[in-house]
C-alpha cells in the first residue's frame, strides 16, 4: 500500500521571496526559525542514547569508564564483537536463536490465529458471536504484565514452566489482532464476494485461504509486525517462566548480564556490545518496514 | 478510509486450498457453522492464556499456607483464607504508595508524551518530505529498542562515570542527580517518554493522512494561518488517535516492571514495592508468597480496566455532549 507523500508543503526554503508569492500553509519566519529547532532537539534526543551506545560498543571495558563518552577511544569493535558472541560458550548466540523463534513462531501463529478469528467474527452470523467479541476487547484493555504472574501460577501447575511452551503459548494469542483483522475484514471483504465462492462451490476454509487471506493482507502485516515487537522486547514473561538460561531471549539474557556486571566487570563492555548487536536488526527493520506500521496502525481509532 | 487500493478480488483463482478440506460438512448445515472452526484455535488459547489464569489467580488469591507446630516451624498446609490476601495487600502501605506513584507517574509522564508526539506530528506536516521521512524514522526508531535494553542504556547514560550526560553537565558544575529520591521516577519517565513518543506521533501521524485536503483548501480560503489550521482543525479530527493511544498508555503505565527493575540495582531510591507489578513479582519470587501475589495481581488487573474503561467512556459522554459537533461531521468515518 503507498501512502501519498506528506501533503504539500512549502519548497526548499531559498532566497527571501515576495510575500505575495509566499506558498500556502507557511509560517512565519521566527516561527520557522522555533520549528527547526524543536525538530532537530528532538532528533538529538531520540538519536543520543544510540549514538552513545554504537560508541560504547567499541571501548574497551576501561575505555567505557575512563573516556569521554560521546567519542571514540581505541576502538576495538570486531575484538567485543567476538567477545560476545563467545562469552560463556556462545550463550549469545542461543539467547538470539532464542528471540528468533519465539518472536518468529509466535508472531506468524499469532496473525494466522487473529485473521482467522477475525475473520469469523466479521462475516459469520452465530450465536455467541457478540460475548466473544467483548472477551476478545477485555482482551486487550487487560496489562499483559498483570496476566505473567497468573500464567506462571497456572502453567506451574501443568508442569510448563521452563519450557519452550511456556513462553510461546501465550505469544500466540493477540486479542488487539483479532480486534484489528475483524474491524479490516467487516470492511474490506465483500459479502457478495464470499457468496459467489460459496456458489462456485468452494468451501468455507478454502474461501478463507485463498480469498479472504489476500484480501486482509494489510491489517495482517500490521498485526505480524506488531507481534514481532511485542515479542521480541517481552522480558516479564520469560522472567517468571524460565529457569534454564539457555532458553532465554536476548531480553532476559542481556538483563542477567547487567545485573552480573557488578560482580564481573567484564560483562558491562558485554552487555553495551550485546545491546548494540541486539538493536540494529531491528532498528533496520523498523525504518525499512516503516510505512507498513503507518497503514492500518489507525484503523481501530478511526472506525470506533 | 481508503480500502481503494485493495487487490482485485481472487474468488476465481486455482490456488490450491491450503487448508484442511471442509467439503463433508458443508451442505445443509449453512456456512456459518464454519466460524468456529475458524475461532476454534483462537478461542481455546484465550482461554488458556487469558481467561483460566485470571480465574486461577482468582481462586489463588483467597487461599493462605497455614503453619503448625510451635512457632510456625511444622508442616505447612494450604488452607482458605477468604478475603484476607486482599485486606493484607490494601493494609501494605508500601503496595498502596506503590498504586500512587504509578498514577502520579501515569498524570504526568501520559500527557507530556502525547503532547510531544502531537506537536512533533503536527510540526512534520511542514517539513520538506525528504526530511519529513528522515525525522520521522529518527523519531521512530526508539520503539525498536526493548524496554529493557532501553532501561539498561538510560541506566548507563544516568550513572556518575559513565554518562556523558553528567560529566558534559559536571564540566559547568549543574551535574544533576538522576537517581535521586525526588528524581528517580522521573528519570523512569524519560525512559519511557523516549521509547513511546515516536510510535505515538506515527499513530497521530496517520490519522492527519487520512484527513481530506479538501478541508486544508476550505480554511485557507477563509484565510486561515498555519496554527489557526493546526489547532482548530488537524487537533480535533486526530482525536481518536489521541484516545486510542491515551488508553494504551494509561494500561502501560500501570504495568511499569522492567524499567524499576533494571535501574534499582544503581539507586538506593528504588524500593521492592516500587511499582505494583514489583511488589507482586518480588511477593511471589522473593518472599515465596503466591497466594498474596495473586491478590495484587488481581487487583492490578482490576484498577487497569476500571481506568481504562472509565477513560473510554469518560470520552465518549465527551462526544455525545456534542459541544463541538462540527467535528463529527467532518471526521472521516
Amino acid at each position: 500500500m503507498t501512502t501519498t507523500p506528506a501533503p504539500a508543503t512549502a519548497p526548499a526554503p531559498t532566497a527571501p521571496e515576495p510575500r505575495a508569492a509566499a506558498p500556502r500553509r507557511r509560517f512565519p519566519r521566527p516561527g520557522r526559525i522555533l520549528m527547526t529547532a524543536v525538530l532537530a532537539i528532538a532528533a538529538g534526543y531520540f538519536l543520543l542514547p544510540v549514538y552513545w551506545l554504537a560508541v560504547a560498543s567499541t571501548k574497551s571495558t576501561d575505555g567505557l569508564f575512563g573516556s569521554f563518552g560521546l567519542w571514540f577511544s581505541h576502538p576495538q569493535w570486531l575484538h567485543n564483537l567476538a567477545q560476545v558472541f563467545s562469552y560463556d560458550d556462545h550463550i549469545y548466540l542461543h539467547w538470539t536463536l532464542n528471540s528468533l523463534l519465539y518472536a518468529g513462531v509466535g508472531a506468524v501463529g499469532a496473525t494466522l490465529l487473529a485473521g482467522a478469528a477475525g475473520f469469523a467474527l466479521a462475516k459469520y452470523r452465530f450465536r455467541g458471536r457478540e460475548a466473544v467479541f467483548k472477551g476478545v476487547l477485555a482482551g486487550v484493555l487487560l496489562p499483559s504484565t498483570a496476566l505473567a504472574l497468573p500464567l506462571y501460577l497456572l502453567f506451574g501447575q501443568l508442569g510448563l514452566t521452563n519450557t519452550y511452551w511456556s513462553v510461546l503459548l501465550p505469544s500466540l494469542v493477540s486479542p488487539f489482532g483479532v480486534y484489528l483483522c475483524r474491524i479490516y475484514a467487516e470492511s474490506a471483504v465483500p459479502d457478495t464476494l464470499l457468496e459467489a465462492a460459496r456458489v462456485d462451490g468452494a468451501g468455507e476454509g478454502r474461501i478463507f485461504f485463498t480469498v479472504a487471506l489476500r484480501i486482509m493482507t494489510p491489517a495482517l502485516v500490521t498485526v505480524l509486525l506488531f507481534q514481532f515487537v511485542y515479542i521480541w522486547n517481552n522480558y516479564l514473561l520469560p522472567l517468571v517462566m524460565l529457569a534454564d538460561d539457555h532458553k532465554y531471549p536476548i531480553t532476559l539474557g542481556l538483563a542477567t548480564w547487567r545485573t552480573a556486571a557488578d560482580r564481573h566487570p567484564e560483562l558491562y563492555q558485554l552487555t553495551v556490545g550485546g545491546a548494540f548487536v541486539s538493536v540494529v536488526p531491528l532498528a533496520v527493520a523498523m525504518l525499512v518496514l516503516q510505512r507498513h506500521w503507518r497503514t492500518g496502525l489507525t484503523e481501530g481509532s478511526v472506525k470506533q | 478510509m481508503s480500502h481503494d487500493d485493495l487487490p482485485a478480488p481472487a474468488g476465481t483463482d486455482e490456488a490450491p486450498p491450503g487448508g484442511p478440506n471442509r467439503q463433508a460438512r458443508r451442505p445443509r448445515s449453512g456456512p456459518h457453522r464454519a466460524a468456529w472452526w475458524f475461532l476454534g484455535p483462537f478461542a481455546a488459547l484465550f482461554l488458556l492464556t487469558f481467561a483460566a489464569p485470571i480465574c486461577y489467580a482468582l481462586y489463588e488469591s483467597l487461599l493462605t499456607t497455614v503453619r503448625h507446630g510451635p512457632l510456625g516451624l511444622g508442616r505447612a498446609e494450604v488452607g482458605f483464607a477468604g478475603l484476607e490476601n486482599y485486606r493484607l495487600a490494601l493494609g501494605q502501605a508500601d503496595f498502596l504508595e506503590g498504586f500512587g506513584r504509578v498514577l502520579l507517574f501515569g498524570a504526568v509522564q501520559v500527557p507530556l508524551m502525547l503532547l510531544l508526539a502531537t506537536v512533533l506530528a503536527l510540526l512534520l506536516e511542514h517539513v520538506p518530505p525528504r526530511w519529513a521521512g528522515l525525522l520521522r524514522a529518527s523519531y521512530f526508531l526508539p520503539y525498536g529498542v526493548p524496554g529493557v535494553i532501553a532501561a539498561i542504556l538510560w541506566g548507563f547514560l544516568y550513572v556518575p562515570g559513565v554518562s556523558p550526560i553528567t560529566d558534559l553537565l559536571g564540566r559547568i558544575g549543574a551535574a544533576p542527580d538522576f537517581l535521586s529520591y525526588n528524581s528517580v521516577l522521573w528519570s523512569i519517565a524519560n525512559v519511557v517518554i523516549w521509547e513511546f513518543a515516536g510510535y505515538n506521533m506515527l499513530v497521530i501521524v496517520a490519522q492527519l493522512k487520512s484527513i481530506p485536503q479538501e478541508l486544508y483548501e476550505a480554511a485557507r480560503i477563509d484565510g486561515a494561518g498555519p496554527w489557526q489550521t493546526a489547532l482548530r482543525i488537524k487537533l480535533p479530527l486526530v482525536r481518536p488517535a489521541l484516545v486510542l493511544t491515551a488508553v494504551f498508555s494509561i494500561i502501560g503505565t500501570l504495568q511499569l516492571f522492567s524499567e524499576p527493575l533494571l535501574l534499582k540495582p544503581l539507586t538506593s531510591n528504588i524500593n521492592n514495592d516500587f511499582t505494583p507489578n514489583l511488589s507482586a513479582y518480588n511477593d511471589a519470587f522473593a518472599n515465596n508468597n503466591v497466594y498474596l501475589a495473586a491478590a495484587k495481581s488481581v487487583i492490578l488487573a482490576v484498577v487497569a480496566c476500571v481506568l481504562s474503561f472509565g477513560f473510554l467512556s469518560l470520552v465518549n459522554r465527551g462526544d455525545r455532549g456534542g459541544a463541538d459537533g462540527a467535528k463529527r461531521e467532518k471526521s472521516p468515518r
